[in-house]
């Protein structure tokens, strides 16, 4: 990738991360690691919370963003209850996930296939069906990884506890309404 | 604080208590029906959005849940929720509506397109918030029919309970559902991974890093001595209650532990049934550690 498209990258996320509430406290990181030391994703993600700013002020947020890092976050808060500088880590890595996505960086990422497969439920019911959801997903990325799962579904089964036939809501089409009126002043 | 018996509060279920996690909801309802206070549900209500629709499209997650509280707008009260994921995105929503004028005039617009309007005026609650700070020690206390004594309770808070607002509880070291624990008649244990993330979706998506977080949180609860688990969101009650087996072969330790909603010991604390409380649910021996323990 080149650096004309780092800097994009980082100018893009920048630009959405100063509309956050206290955004623009980003800019005060003293790269202290406490985000790092606190997330318990850390030791599956190629860069950490801390190295993620450092790459964007190195304008090399492009290796963050074609790495695994930003779809292992689990959106704990805990970087963003402790970081002295009080940045709201959490939703940057928010930003980062949707521009990942918006970029088409994300391809094989599993947390981003869930989020997709949830959206999708989401919008054809108003609600999220579990099974639908899960079905989706792993369709979409190893059914064969959907193995370890089925003790659990047969319990969940057996229990009553599976809902195979997801209900709509009443107002499914005033909600798409509303949907497709946001969609058409959507920016990012 | 008002009489008992009027306390009303509008209440949103959330998708995962429908099916999956049901029995959290029944629970949650019949808990309500003993103490007096009315839930009424939400009339129509859609998902909110929680944390994975966020990532993919923010403003349409604002306005799923700003339809939510619109609906509750309408009927002029709180709104009690028992999810902690739906808890944090409505009030998230609220948040960045008030701070954000422009953005709420886009959501309004939205909603308009659909017959709706939101003013901004919801407050959003936890039912764990509901109970220990409306209800109080005294409400709940008169309600105990049933000695819980004796029985060791390690409080899973989760992690974004009190994340990040900041103004619930400790987003550290919770302790609301161990005050309630206590009033009921049960020990707290100390417990350190209360607000410790048991690793959302992660369970799913990557399942070494889910079987890890959720099993340090089970292992340190059996360390503690604690003979079960409470627990107040759905989703890290499945995680909890789900893959024990497969969590204890990967940390290997022991992980094998009751694990049920606070509601759950609530009512057996107030002498309510197994089918009010929806014991057969359980996917870990709940039943058999309250017909010992408690006589549910
Ligand atoms: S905790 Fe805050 S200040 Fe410290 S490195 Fe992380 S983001 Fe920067
Ligand atoms: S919110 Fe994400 S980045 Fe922050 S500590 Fe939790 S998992 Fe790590
Ligand atoms: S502990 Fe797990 S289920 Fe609970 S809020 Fe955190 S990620 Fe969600």
């Amino acid at each position: 990738m080149t650096t004309a498209k780092a800097e994009e990258l980082s100018r893009e996320l920048l630009e959405n991360v100063y509309e956050l509430p206290h955004g623009e406290k980003i800019n005060e990181c003293i790269q202290c690691g406490t985000c790092s030391a606190s997330c318990p994703s850390i030791a599956a993600m190629e860069y950490g919370p801390r190295e993620i700013v450092a790459s964007l002020r190195a304008g090399m947020l492009d290796r963050v963003l074609n790495s695994n890092t930003v779809w292992l976050c689990v959106s704990c808060y805990s970087c963003t209850i402790r970081c002295p500088a009080g940045i709201p880590f959490a939703d940057v890595m928010y930003e980062l996930k949707r521009l990942e996505v918006e970029k088409g960086l994300s391809k094989d990422s599993e947390g981003a296939t869930m989020a997709k497969a949830f959206v999708e439920t989401v919008d054809d019911h108003g609600r999220s069906v579990e099974t639908k959801l899960l079905r989706k997903y792993f369709l979409r990325t190893n059914p064969f990884k959907a193995l370890p799962q089925v003790p659990l579904a047969m319990k969940l089964f057996f229990r009553g506890r599976l809902e195979i036939f997801g209900r709509k809501i009443k107002g499914l089409e005033n909600l798409h309404k509303m949907l497709a009126a946001i969609e058409e002043n959507e920016t990012k | 604080m008002n009489d008992e018996a009027t306390r009303a509060y509008s209440y949103f279920p959330g998708c995962s208590v429908t099916a999956t996690n049901r029995a959290y909801d029944i629970s949650t309802r019949s808990v309500a029906g003993a103490l007096g206070v009315e839930l009424a549900e939400l009339d129509d209500w859609n998902c909110c959005g929680a944390t994975a629709y966020l990532p993919i499209r923010e403003k349409r997650s604002f306005v799923l849940s700003a339809r939510n509280l619109a609906i509750a707008e309408k009927q002029g009260r709180e709104l009690a929720t028992i999810c902690n994921a739906c808890y944090v995105v409505l009030r998230k929503t609220n948040k960045h509506l008030a701070e954000d004028p422009k953005l709420h005039e886009e959501v309004c617009q939205a909603l308009a397109a659909g017959g709706m309007d939101y003013g901004g005026t919801v407050r959003v609650r936890h039912f764990l918030d509901i109970v220990v700070n409306d209800l109080g020690e005294e409400a709940i206390r008169s309600h105990v029919t049933r000695d819980l004594s004796g029985l060791k309770v390690a409080c899973y808070s989760g992690c974004q309970l009190s994340r990040p607002f900041d103004d619930l509880d400790d987003p550290e070291y919770p302790e609301l559902m161990g005050r309630l624990i206590g009033w009921l008649g049960a020990e707290a244990v100390p417990f350190p991974m209360s607000a410790k993330c048991c690793g959302g979706l992660a369970m799913t998506t990557r399942p070494e890093i889910g079987q890890t977080l959720t099993g340090k949180i089970l292992k340190v609860a059996k360390q503690a001595g604690a003979d079960c688990v409470t627990t107040c969101c759905p989703l890290c009650q499945i995680n909890l209650e789900g893959y024990q087996g497969a969590v204890g072969a990967a940390i290997g330790a022991d992980c094998s532990i009751p694990v049920l909603y606070f509601t759950q010991l609530m009512g057996s604390a107030f002498g309510l049934g197994q089918k009010e409380l929806a014991l057969k649910d359980s996917l870990t021996p709940v039943k058999a550690l309250l017909a010992e323990k408690v006589g549910t």
